[in-house]
């Protein structure tokens, strides 16, 4: 009599469990799912030509037109090479600066705090600083004229609106550095060196301890830091904008180009590009997190 | 700046680690690193070698007491390449007539200070619409995402990882795309051009930032003493406001600056959802530096900067330890 008692309570409480569990989500993801789901609604059926004044039902009239516009695939080809380029860079410096910070013994902790002093930031801040720190006039280039590797601004590499996105990669790893080393640095200190104090006691060379003990520790949350960085690096619009060659524009200022244009017939195509920038980033992340994810298991066992 | 020098364990990120999919319980677990020794490195161990870059040195390898002065060079050498940029800015504002290849300006200059900060100058509108606008986003991504970021701190469900990633995608997922997907719709609404309109798209980058945070701060916390309160007889708000409040408010209140600070950076949504009516701090940088004078522009950035500059403080004093572990605010 007392045991179907005790059962039904038991699932009465998993089940206000439940009902809690979900409660506390819904705000949160009522907001995610009206905006963003929305959003991206909202591109991918006007991409569709649904909604659209004139239209007869969806049709991939936009995508065959975003496909055959001369310039998406050199800037495909252009935000990939930043989004990849940056998010190496920020990842090997930023482990490295971490494997630095964590073994300097005076100041330390003072030197931490600065190091992280771009963090908060704001982009446009960091692209207007880059800007007159890396233009032909800039700051950079009147210290080689006083050293006299430079006569004049010409002389100095165009590293601003270039082909190769050289300052807008540059602003991104100043920005991202700080980012992951500080990552970098909390994985470490939460770990311990006891694993590294073991095995150089067990004779391992300095390399052999960071190949064998350090790596795989930061591998997962370094993993999933860089992530984040790739999307930064893949969706940031105000520094190509401001830093960046005019042709071929990267992905997301190619979006806004395409949506401001005095042609209202280049807006399906806009959206239909909105949808394609957000699969990218949707599938590199699915697949990221599940790299990631593997790496914690193998780490685990 | 830091409240540093205390020689206390340090904590692993408090809040702000990675907003990464898969290590968020995980966040911030209490670490035992041994304490900050006290004095300087002796004669012996001067100038050896050099640190090998990224390699741990003999002994001990990443004990903080074993770093070579060499290692503390190198890493102020690093944090200086790093606050770089910030020496034109500053001296640019300072300048009037500041050209190639003058390294310091040869005339200083408070004029573009003083049209900055005059009364009646847009650098006024901008700020009042930018604190508007964040303490907007502020404000509502805290009421929604603080109960997710308990659940998503202190719960195991099914259904999490999907959850984890939802609430992880609107971060990622480029801002221009999210803005423009939505003006349509706001225009209809009409939504665009004004500032609820712009916390709405804001809310969307803030509110993750603030779920994944709070979420740490609840994993943190030892919410067994609401358990012990209840056993003991409090009622529900006596434990929500003397166990829970305590527990979590400087951790929250962390997160919320961070929610005000990812509204503060945001660029692209507000110039289209904005539609150039709603002029915010990044928007009138963007134009001033897209083709004004390069002295107000400087000083402008500046002035966008500062607020950033004492959330550094801020929470350096709120988490009154160590590292304030900022991870990653745009």
């Amino acid at each position: 009599m007392s045991a179907p008692l005790l059962v039904q309570q038991a699932r009465r409480w998993s089940r206000d469990d439940t009902v809690r569990t979900w409660a506390g989500l819904a705000p949160a993801l009522a907001v995610v799912g009206v905006l963003f789901g929305g959003a991206v609604w909202s591109a991918l059926s006007r991409s569709l030509g649904v909604g659209a004044i004139g239209t007869a039902g969806p049709s991939l009239a936009a995508y065959r037109r975003l496909f055959a516009d001369p310039e998406f695939w050199p800037s495909v080809a252009l935000t990939a090479h930043v989004a990849v380029t940056s998010t190496l860079l920020s990842v090997v410096l930023g482990v490295g600066a971490a494997l630095l910070l964590r073994r300097v013994r005076v100041g330390r902790q003072s030197l931490t705090t600065l190091f992280q002093f771009n963090l908060p930031i704001p982009h446009v801040i960091g692209a207007v600083a880059i800007l007159l720190l890396l233009g032909q006039s800039g700051f950079v280039s009147r210290l080689t004229t006083s050293v006299g590797w430079t006569a004049a601004p010409a002389d100095f590499p165009a590293l601003l609106y270039d082909p190769y996105a050289v300052g807008v990669i540059v602003q991104y790893v100043w920005k991202e550095v700080p980012f992951v080393g500080i990552v970098a640095l909390a994985i470490l200190r939460a770990a311990g060196d006891d694993l590294e104090v073991a095995a150089a006691t067990l004779g391992a060379s300095a390399w052999q301890r960071f190949r064998f003990v350090t790596l795989p520790v930061l591998l997962p949350g370094v993993l999933s830091t860089a992530i984040i960085v790739f999307a930064f690096a893949f969706g940031t619009f105000e520094v190509p904008l401001l830093l960046g060659a005019s042709y071929p524009a990267v992905l997301p200022v190619l979006v806004h180009q395409r949506y401001t244009d005095v042609d209202l017939a280049s807006r399906p195509e806009a959206m239909a590009l909105a949808v394609v920038v957000t699969a990218i980033v949707v599938v590199v992340v699915l697949v990221g997190v599940a790299l990631a994810r593997r790496a914690v298991r193998r780490a685990g066992a | 700046m830091s409240a540093h020098g205390t020689g206390t364990p340090t904590p692993g990120s408090t809040v702000g680690s990675p907003p990464a999919a898969s290590s968020l319980p995980q966040t911030g677990r209490r670490s035992a690193s041994p304490p900050t020794p006290i004095g300087r490195p002796g004669p012996a161990a001067a100038g050896v070698e050099g640190p090998g870059r990224g390699s741990p040195g003999h002994g001990r390898p990443g004990g903080p007491g074993h770093g070579r002065p060499g290692t503390t060079v190198a890493a102020a050498a690093l944090v200086a390449l790093l606050l770089l940029p910030f020496l034109p800015l500053v001296l640019t504002s300072l300048s009037r007539g500041y050209f190639h290849p003058q390294i310091l300006p040869e005339t200083w200059s408070l004029r573009a200070w003083r049209l900055v900060l005059a009364p009646g100058a847009g650098t006024w509108v901008a700020l009042r619409d930018s604190l508007m606008v964040a303490a907007g986003v502020t404000l509502v991504s805290l009421v929604v995402a603080v109960p997710a970021g308990r659940v998503l701190g202190t719960r195991a469900f099914r259904g999490r990882r999907v959850v984890e990633v939802v609430v992880l995608l609107p971060v990622l997922v480029p801002g221009i795309a999210v803005a423009i997907g939505l003006h349509v719709t706001f225009l209809r609404l009409g939504l665009a051009g004004t500032l609820p309109g712009v916390v709405l798209v804001h809310l969307v980058p803030a509110t993750p930032y603030v779920v994944l945070l709070s979420a740490g701060v609840f994993a943190n916390a030892d919410l067994g003493l609401e358990d012990q309160a209840r056993t003991l007889g409090a009622n529900r708000r006596q434990v929500a406001w003397s166990v829970t409040r305590p527990l979590v408010a400087p951790g929250l209140a962390v997160a919320a600056l961070f929610g005000f600070l990812v509204s503060w950076g945001q660029y692209a949504t507000t110039l289209v959802v904005g539609g150039g009516r709603v002029v915010t701090l990044p928007i009138l940088l963007f134009a001033s530096a897209a083709g004004g004078d390069t002295a107000v522009t400087a000083a402008t950035a500046l002035v966008h900067a500062l607020p950033a500059v004492g959330l550094l403080v801020v929470t350096a004093r709120i988490l009154g330890r160590d590292v304030p572990t900022l991870g990653g605010a745009r």
